[in-house]
């Protein structure tokens, strides 16, 4: 059943340590995932995310069709190539899936979704385009490269074909732009600069091989989870899930409630829940003492209730642990956590801890 | 590969033991499960004094991935637990047999020293 990318015989190549991700076989680390980790937050590290899926949404009611389906509005994207950051919600404002979505024409949207809800998102896409007259194309022979930290670009660059460079180079931060059968975003899932650069499966093994001779290190999955629980990124199925909405997982700032005329799937129940009160909020926990966060753990917030970690790491940045949690509203800037029985003291803070190389708590 | 060194005992649960000239066991993982865990950020050790029955999980392992138990590999009394992990736990990644050992155990039952493993017959158990 496990599927593999095609870049796989490059991660066996390179000592890669494989796991089972949601049904593919991708490298945990290659070595050390901290020394991964500090490669993307120091100088430039690559991931294979070919496994994530890329679907191309092609009709002249494309925009209509998005502005139903997503919790955010693509109207807002107005130049060609800008991306936008969503979720897919259910009826009950549930979240599906998060994307990104970049605007491409104005009958073409390009969709990349994950891995592990390919199966379920697709199959939603296509029941609620029914009535929309569009064509849904999955990119399966595109592989994607991620790139990332603060020199991935320049690194990037001398690794890319020339005309992809030329485009490349002009990019602004969370734009894309079409290259023929290459496509690079300025976008991430780590906190850092860098591209996500789409290439045929046919040259994905060669480009490889080009950005590590640029200087660009392979990073596995550990690394990059990591890397985005420092940026306060969420994660698909652990810091929220079909159970829960954006308003109680931090991702309220990506509702576009205006304009009010606009009635995306989900909508009425995220406002009857923003009308009733929210009851939670994500944020962010620092463990001072010695110790590591996990997910599931539970939180205890004296006189106000309790909640859970969703997501919890060690933060090879800030040398602490750190997690993602879901608390009571009331919850104010401490709390504890129960680790094997015992109550240890936490801090609550933005759910940002690292942004371009840098500390922010 | 993983260093499986002759000289030591191990357990199922990937726990090696050396025994001391002065009657003690020192106790630690092997290289295999460093392996396994990955890079090491926090290690739970111990209480000196503390009598445990072998197969108790007596410290627990954090790597960045995940936390683990250490089993007793045998029953006895915690005598010395190496205080140098509470600040670089990844010493155990980088030198699992020597400066990365955990604690120290004064056995209380010494035949049981019997039922662990020779290197012969964990290098099979690890390549299985």
């Amino acid at each position: 059943m496990s599927h593999k990318t095609v870049l796989y015989a490059k991660h066996v190549e390179y000592n890669g340590k494989i796991v089972d991700f949601a049904g593919w076989m991708m490298p945990v680390n290659y070595g050390s995932q901290v020394d991964e980790h500090h490669q993307v937050r120091n100088d430039a590290g690559m991931f294979d995310v070919s496994h994530m899926t890329i679907i191309d949404i092609v009709g002249e009611r494309v925009t209509e069709f998005l502005q139903y389906l997503l919790a955010n509005d693509v109207a807002r994207l107005t130049t060609p190539g800008k991306a936008l950051y969503s979720c897919m919600l259910n009826q009950n404002g549930g979240v599906i899936d998060d994307l990104i979505v970049y605007y491409m024409r104005d009958d073409w949207f390009r969709m990349v979704v994950n891995a592990a809800t390919r199966d379920k998102d697709l199959a939603w896409l296509q029941q609620q385009a029914e009535s929309f007259a569009l064509e849904l194309i999955e990119r399966a022979e595109t592989a994607m490269i991620a790139v990332q930290g603060p020199q991935a670009r320049k690194k990037a660059m001398q690794a890319l074909p020339v005309d992809v460079v030329e485009a490349a180079a002009e990019l602004e931060r969370f734009f894309g732009c079409d290259c023929g059968e290459w496509f690079v975003g300025r976008t991430g899932y780590t906190g850092e600069d860098g591209f996500e650069i789409m290439v045929p499966e046919s040259e994905a093994a060669a480009l490889w091989d080009r950005l590590s001779d640029a200087g660009v290190k392979p990073c596995g999955l550990g690394a990059r989870d990591t890397l985005r629980l420092e940026a306060g990124m969420n994660l698909y199925g652990s810091d929220m899930t079909e159970d829960t909405t954006p308003l109680v997982s931090g991702l309220g700032w990506t509702v576009a409630w205006e304009p009010v005329s606009r009635d995306f799937i989900g909508r009425r129940a995220l406002e009857a829940q923003r009308e009733a009160g929210v009851p939670q909020k994500l944020v962010g926990l620092i463990l001072d003492d010695r110790g590591v966060l996990r997910g599931h753990q539970k939180v205890v917030v004296e006189n106000v209730g309790e909640g859970e970690i969703t997501s919890g790491t060690f933060s090879p940045s800030l040398k602490k642990s750190i997690a993602l949690a879901r608390v009571p509203k009331a919850t104010g800037d401490s709390c504890q956590v129960e680790i094997r029985g015992k109550l240890l003291d936490a801090r609550v803070v933005r759910p940002v801890f690292v942004r371009d190389g840098k500390p922010v708590v | 590969m993983s260093e499986v060194p002759a000289e030591l005992r191990y357990t199922k649960s990937h726990e090696w033991v050396r025994e001391e000239d002065d009657g003690t066991i020192t106790v630690g993982i092997t290289d295999h499960a460093q392996g396994l865990l990955g890079d090491l950020v926090f290690v739970e050790l111990p209480e000196v004094g503390a009598d445990m029955a072998v197969d108790d999980a007596c410290c627990v392992i954090e790597s960045v991935k995940a936390a683990s138990d250490v089993y007793m590999p045998i029953s006895g009394e915690i005598v010395e637990v190496n205080e140098l992990l509470n600040d670089e736990p990844e010493i155990i990644n980088s030198s699992p047999f020597d400066d990365g050992w955990i604690f120290k155990v004064q056995p209380s039952a010494e035949q049981e020293l019997d039922n662990l493993m020779d290197a012969d017959a964990y290098q099979s158990e690890i390549e299985d």
